[in-house]
């Protein structure tokens, strides 16, 4: 199968590869998928409290081509993005800007469950339920 | 000047040998001939190409020139060969035994059996990738007619104990089939010595042409009859009809002839490069051979590099051309049957990758795959999060993962 040049962009030259402190109250994390599926991903987000502005983002991935390069994508697009504005990234944006082909949607899918988690962790880290995350389409 | 990317798929297919090709070249221009036409010369020509290629392959693995049946391939002598004893000894027994690592051609063919009515035994195998021949003699049956089990394993190289197999069967009065696809034209393979009654195998594996390949069928002790699966002119002693593919043939005839002839030179040296291979990936950590590396064909390696995935590894060792355990672009999702038939995880099959080496692959290309893949399992790990909770001391299976 043919790669898109953008996710071999990605995949050669991953953007933001490496880990936050999980301990600190102002991170969070969203590690999504299993070792057995052959993807598993682990994106963290630093949220600054004070505009609610995330101001770092990293991403470690163990999975193909695809999965890498939509987690280099998310963080990419995640830093500098409020909160809400994180929430509201789908997975079909993913799959456009990296023309990813059907069989690869589940990575794009795996990216966003991860977003969403990361924000989940920092918001009951800081005493905010967890929001009632709808199931992203499979 | 190293040309990229290096191919090390050898067990997909081979390149054509450009002596195969220069046999072949006459058949595909000149002596176009129908083999089966007897009465001008221009099928008598095709007939002695054809006639004299079916003499190199029966003395590659040492049959009668007559006890040759040509195929389109592997797959279709596999099916010839299980599906036309199933038919033809079905007042005998219906029971057929197989391993849970053939090739799907074996395998998806016995499901077809089973459909059909007729039972069929899976034998597991150990971590080796090896049956147990006590399993073996156990799953015999008085309805058994056929024990078909593969010499040498695509994804591995493990090569099953054929000749106490064959006993095994015969002792029963069943008949042993041997996919020989990826074992043939590479280890001394002897139908005769090693008992065995059917064996399917095919060029395209030993620098042969695509499209062409054989089903062995004994004709004396015994006298082996397959009901034909293809109706029509009753070529190949009615056993496979259709008009011979001269030109592949001819090709095929070429290649097993060098095959016999370069064997031994090959092997020596393809292991010793494999070896070497292995022996330089495997000071990586957490890297694994899959399959037994005592019983096993002489230029396959089969290496699990745990904690990075296949696909993801094989884009980063994108200068070579090689296939992974991880089957991750189907639908499934699903790592190899063979692997996980093993005994492997689902995650360190989905860490595997496949090197097979062929007669023109060269030391340079061997040490350039080398810093290739290490350079890319270590970048890999650098981006796993599995590797580093594996370094900060995490067991993984206390994990729970959201299942996706």
């Amino acid at each position: 199968m043919a790669y898109s040049d953008k996710v071999i962009d990605h995949y050669s030259n991953p953007r933001n590869v490496g880990t936050l402190d999980k301990n600190k109250k102002t991170v969070g994390t969203g590690l999504v998928g299993a070792p057995e599926c052959g993807d598993v991903m682990r994106l963290q987000i630093e949220v600054d409290e004070a505009t609610n502005t995330i101001t770092d983002a990293k991403f470690k991935t163990f999975g193909c081509g695809s999965a890498i390069a939509s987690s280099s994508l998310a963080t990419e697009w995640l830093k500098g993005k409020t909160v809400d504005e994180a929430l509201a990234i789908d997975n079909m944006e993913i799959v456009e800007e990296l023309a990813l082909p059907p069989v690869k949607i589940h990575c794009s899918v795996l990216a966003e469950d991860a977003i969403k988690m990361a924000i989940n962790d920092y918001r009951v880290k800081n005493g905010m339920p967890a929001l009632e995350l709808e199931k992203s389409h499979h | 000047m190293l040309k990229l990317p290096i191919y090390l798929d050898n067990n997909a297919t081979t390149p054509l040998d450009p002596r195969v090709l220069e046999a072949m070249m006459p058949y595909l221009t000149d002596v176009f001939g129908n083999a089966a036409s007897r009465n001008h010369p221009f099928g008598w020509a095709a007939e002695e190409g054809v006639d004299y290629a079916r003499e190199q392959i029966a003395q590659l693995i040492n049959c009668d020139p007559k006890e040759i049946i040509f195929t389109s391939g592997a797959t279709e002598g596999d099916n010839l060969g299980i599906k036309g004893i199933f038919e033809m000894y079905s007042q005998r027994g219906n029971h057929i035994i197989t391993t849970t690592t053939e090739h799907k051609a074996v395998l998806d063919t016995c499901k077809h059996i089973e459909k059909l009515g007729g039972k069929v035994t899976y034998l597991p195998v150990n971590d080796k990738g090896l049956i147990s021949l006590d399993e073996l003699e156990a799953a015999m049956t008085p309805q058994t007619i056929l024990v078909t089990i593969m010499y040498g394993n695509n994804e591995t190289g493990t090569i099953q104990p054929i000749r106490e197999i064959a006993a095994i069967a015969h002792k029963h009065g069943a008949l042993f089939m041997s996919d020989g696809t990826q074992a043939v034209g590479k280890i001394p393979v002897d139908v005769l010595a090693d008992g065995i009654d059917l064996m399917a195998f095919t060029a395209h594996k030993m620098y042969g042409p695509k499209g062409v390949g054989a089903l062995y069928v004994r004709r004396k002790n015994p006298r082996v009859k397959v009901t034909a699966q293809m109706d029509g002119g009753g070529h190949e002693r009615g056993m496979r009809s259709g008009t011979l593919n001269v030109p592949g043939i001819v090709g095929f005839g070429k290649a097993c002839e060098l095959a016999r002839l370069e064997m031994a030179a090959d092997t020596e040296r393809l292991s010793k490069m494999r070896d070497h291979l292995e022996q330089s990936l495997l000071p990586l950590e957490e890297s694994y051979v899959n399959g037994s590396v005592e019983h096993r064909l002489p230029h396959v390696t089969n290496i699990s590099f745990k904690y990075v995935e296949g696909e993801g590894l094989m884009m980063g060792v994108k200068d070579l051309a090689v296939s992974s355990g991880s089957a991750c672009t189907s639908a499934s999702l699903e790592p190899s049957y063979v692997l996980k038939a093993l005994g492997l995880s689902d995650d360190l099959a989905h860490s595997s990758l496949r090197f097979g080496l062929s007669r023109f692959t060269t030391q340079e290309q061997i040490d350039y795959a080398i810093n290739h893949v290490k350079e890319a399992v270590t970048k890999l790990r650098e981006m796993s999060p599995l590797w580093e909770m594996h370094k900060e001391g995490v067991d993984l299976s206390t994990i729970e993962w959201a299942e996706h």
